[in-house]
């Protein structure tokens, strides 16, 4: 039985532990299509990849329910090994090649193609030798299918990056009977020019009748070279459309589209914000933190507001408070009320009233290991010398003051603990956060700098913490900045958005502008001719 | 279920090998019982090797928590230590000041140079992270052949120090009768039972004086310093999140393990009676490590109750069980063999779980 589609999954549906990541998907890809997968971060592309390869973490989690065929055929799969014996590679993010090897060896790795001679006779077929010649003549083959002119027997150390990936196609292209290829975010890395050759190495390789699954966030990309897309968002099939019958502002719209609920009230808003009164700012600022690169941005946060920062995953967002608090190498200007905070010395952007929670509560945010008490204490402790009695010859923490002051914190943040005594690792993540907020606010900053707020807490912890933000900016008149990757909560509650995209500010948004405009900000696109407003 | 469920509690709260260490512990009170050893005594014996040991044990808290391991290398301190101590007994301090002279000269001495050799060594192990444990101790190792060269050619003259024919060098055992030999044991020290070498000698400064160590290291360990030296060694990350040198935290640790090591030394001589020169020391650092390990501290964290709780069982069982081994194999010598067996099982065994200590202590 033949099929129009080479792969078809219907009605795919997968639970983590109770929490639905998929939800009734659909992904039909035809043959020699290049099909592109959209989605946010967390919309569940890389879950639905993960089941189509059978990988084990799919299924030591339970398994998924509906159905996969290919070419017509309704098939299981339960590893990887299978996924490959019935066609499907996959070209991968980060490159899986071996540095010390040539091109060629690369490429046949796992295949080599070998004549029998004496020592295979008696020990078996693993101590054949390896036919180079067809080796090479295979190699070549794959490498000029995708026009990639190199020597297959140079080693792929020291060869640029844009090459490892071609590499990684060719290594795919070469396996026998090959009919879908998932590239996964293959121009993530890629140069503008390299990038642009992929995709025609991506044509040519659909022009043979290999169909592509496409995963990116590049909006032109798409529009260019795909035939159909398919979006997802929040683990549901939004829907498939035909690439050229739609277009980038429509694709943005459906990525993000929901609906905004407004956590604060207008009329409430009694703060004057004014573009002259500024808290933080930063010019020609560039931070170096691995995966989030700072390219560049110039930036000013008013006195009284709350900020976001939005964008994507690894396109820096997490790099710009990282940068400000000294975790990571930084250059550039950065004012808090005009005063430059040194980030090379450590603890200065403290000294001079930043408070910070990070996106790595576990790791960054908390000693686990230690008390309620000593986690909320201690930065305030070690900064501002709070929490110290004089005992003649040094001093001494003071057990006392510090315990009425978590007590205090415990009572205002409702952190949910057995006591101030409780080991921190032992506290549900909505509740971590709660004490690093209240480590933070210890420090009775003037800049609170939150990263990732609800990252990894449940939804009506999730709610907690942002109004807990939101009351300190209305009440206390704190000015906060709210990096994070759920635009939804960022225009719950911001006056403002800066959306970074490739380590720049694409755009400055005001939160009831349209999810179009967003959609095309998180791509790297400014709206045109449009004027940022206030 | 309940009485199960209780039982689980228990071990959990005080941890299963400190639970076998003690049942082990009483089995060996009961051996030398059965066998009609010298029980006052024994446990006099017991009383002076915990205050001897004791605060070369203390040493290891603060490299644990700064988080540079078990201080292996601890024998950085303790040839500071004995170089303090020689020379107090080259210049005859003894003779100008007394006992109490001495000792207090010897230990401000070997604090000296114990702060500089361990902010160097605390430098280097900033450079080796995450091997800490095998750098430590090797550098343990050198250090000790290394200090054996400067104990044959530093130019003592004192005639306890040289070797009685030839007159080069520091010779093995030097005894401390002349200076500030038991200064520490016999202050205060009484007879709890009987009045001779059978009784229960109880030595009170020496315990006093590594309760009073202890106290300080509590103390240290509440200061604003000691809590960023524990946040540097637990999570260096979060340390450096709010401010802190992590390096410098390490280094500080470093030197105070280091001088802790020499004060140790010290201490111990004094009550030993004798400075052990040479390579007396080589594995010193490895019943120091075994020690507070057996007391419950883990590879990553190490409070005070496990020093005393750790080296009074430790150093109990090697009293009073190798008495009892030698009766009960007659002819053997057990003793040694025992001896390396508890240090470097209980070694390994808490390597295996360098993270589960923790946990269990909590």
């Amino acid at each position: 039985m033949s099929s129009q589609y080479v792969l078809n999954m219907e009605g795919i549906s997968k639970e983590y532990y109770g929490n639905r990541v998929l939800n009734e998907v659909n992904l039909a890809v035809r043959p020699g299509e290049i099909h592109a997968l959209m989605g946010e971060n967390g919309a569940g592309k890389s879950t639905l990849m993960n089941v189509l390869f059978g990988m084990p973490v799919i299924h030591n989690t339970g398994g998924f329910t509906g159905s996969i065929s290919v070419d017509g055929e309704p098939v299981t799969i339960e590893n990887p090994q299978k996924a490959m014996e019935l066609g499907i590679g996959m070209v991968h993010q980060e490159f899986m090649l071996i540095p010390g090897f040539t091109v060629t060896e690369n490429i046949k790795i796992g295949r080599e193609i070998t004549t029998p001679g004496i020592a295979s006779h008696i020990f078996g077929k693993s101590l054949e030798r390896l036919d180079r010649e067809s080796m090479r003549k295979d190699a070549r083959k794959a490498l000029d299918t995708i026009g990639l002119n190199i020597e297959e027997y140079v080693k792929v150390k020291g060869l640029p990056v844009g090459y490892m990936q071609f590499i990684e196609i060719a290594r795919e292209i070469d396996k026998t009977g090959i009919k879908l290829l998932i590239f996964d975010e293959p121009t993530a890395v890629l140069t503008e020019s390299e990038a642009e050759r992929l995709l025609e190495a991506m044509r040519v390789i659909a022009s043979q009748g290999i169909a592509i699954v496409f995963i990116t966030h590049r909006l032109d990309e798409v529009i260019s070279v795909t035939d159909h897309v398919t979006i997802l968002r929040d683990g549901q099939f939004v829907k498939r459309l035909v690439t050229a019958e739609t277009s980038a502002v429509e694709i943005a719209e459906l990525m993000i589209g929901r609906r905004v609920e407004k956590l604060l009230d207008e009329a409430d808003d009694h703060r004057t914000l004014s573009d002259d009164d500024v808290m933080l700012s930063l010019r020609d600022y560039f931070v170096d933190m691995p995966g989030e690169q700072v390219r560049g941005i110039d930036l000013d946060v008013r006195r009284g507001e709350i900020f976001g920062i939005g964008g994507l995953a690894g396109q820096g967002k997490l790099g710009v408070p990282n940068g400000i608090m000294g975790l990571h190498a930084s250059t550039g200007s950065i004012l808090l009320e005009g005063e430059p905070v040194e980030p090379e010395k450590l603890g200065d952007a403290l000294k001079k009233g930043i408070g910070f929670v990070s996106e790595d509560r576990r790791g960054v945010g908390l000693l686990l290991e230690e008390s309620i008490e000593d986690n909320i204490v201690f930065t305030a402790m070690q900064i501002k010398g709070l929490f110290l009695k004089s005992i003649g010859i040094g001093t001494l923490y003071d057990a006392k003051a510090g315990r009425a002051h978590t007590e205090d914190m415990v009572k205002q943040l409702d952190i949910r603990c057995t006591g101030t005594n409780q080991r921190a690792g032992a506290l549900s993540g909505g509740n971590q956060q709660k004490v690093c907020l209240a480590r933070a606010l210890t420090l009775n900053p003037k800049l609170l700098i939150v990263s990732e707020p609800t990252r990894g807490i449940d939804i009506g912890a999730k709610k907690l913490v942002i109004e807990l933000l939101a009351s300190l900016n209305r009440e206390e008149g704190m000015t906060v900045v709210v990096v994070s990757s759920e635009l939804n909560e960022l225009r719950s509650i911001c006056d403002r958005i800066a959306i970074v995209s490739e380590g720049k500010i694409a755009d400055i948004l005001h939160p009831d502008d349209s999810d179009a405009d967003y959609g095309l900000a998180m791509a790297g696109y400014k709206r045109g001719g449009d004027e940022v407003e206030g | 279920m309940r009485l199960k469920d209780r039982l689980s509690g228990f071990v959990k709260a005080v941890g299963l090998p400190r639970i076998i260490i003690f049942a082990f512990f009483l089995l060996v009170v009961f051996g030398a019982h059965y066998y009609g050893l010298g029980m006052p005594a024994l446990f006099g014996s017991v009383l002076r090797r915990w205050g001897m040991f004791g605060v070369l044990v203390l040493a290891m808290v603060p490299a644990i928590q700064c988080g540079i391991g078990p201080n292996f290398g601890v024998s950085l301190g303790i040839v500071c230590g004995l170089l303090g101590s020689l020379i107090v007994i080259e210049f005859k301090i003894a003779e100008m000041l007394g006992a109490w002279g001495a000792i207090t000269i010897a230990m401000l001495l070997s604090i000296v140079f114990a702060i500089f050799v361990g902010a160097g060594y605390g430098f280097l192990l900033n450079r080796v992270k995450g091997s800490e444990m095998t750098v430590s101790t090797y550098v343990g190792f050198s250090a000790i052949a290394f200090m054996n060269i400067w104990w044959v050619t530093l130019p003592f003259r004192s005639g306890e120090i040289n070797w009685p024919i030839g007159g080069e060098g520091a010779r093995n055992t030097i005894s401390l009768a002349s200076s500030f030999g038991e200064v520490l044991n016999t202050a205060g020290g009484f007879y709890a039972i009987g009045d001779d070498s059978t009784g229960m000698y109880v030595p009170t400064g020496l315990l006093l004086f590594f309760f009073a160590m202890c106290y300080v290291m509590y103390l240290f360990m509440k200061s604003k310093t000691g809590k960023a030296m524990s946040a540097a060694g637990s999570n260096p990350v979060f340390a450096r999140a709010s401010g802190i040198n992590v390096d410098r935290m390490r280094i500080v640790g470093t030197a105070i393990s280091t001088v802790l090591g020499a004060v140790g030394i010290i201490t111990y001589a004094q009550a030993f009676g004798f400075l052990q020169m040479y390579n007396a020391a080589l594995m010193m650092g490895f019943a120091c490590v075994a020690a507070i390990l057996i007391g419950g501290a883990s590879t990553v964290q190490a409070r005070i109750s496990n020093v005393v709780i750790g080296t009074f069982l430790f150093q109990g069982i090697l009293v009073i069980a190798l008495p009892v081994a030698n009766k009960l194999f007659v002819g053997t010598d057990l003793s040694d063999i025992m001896r390396i067996i508890i240090s470097n099982g209980i070694i390994i065994y808490a390597i295996t779980r360098s993270k589960g200590g923790a946990a269990s202590e909590e």
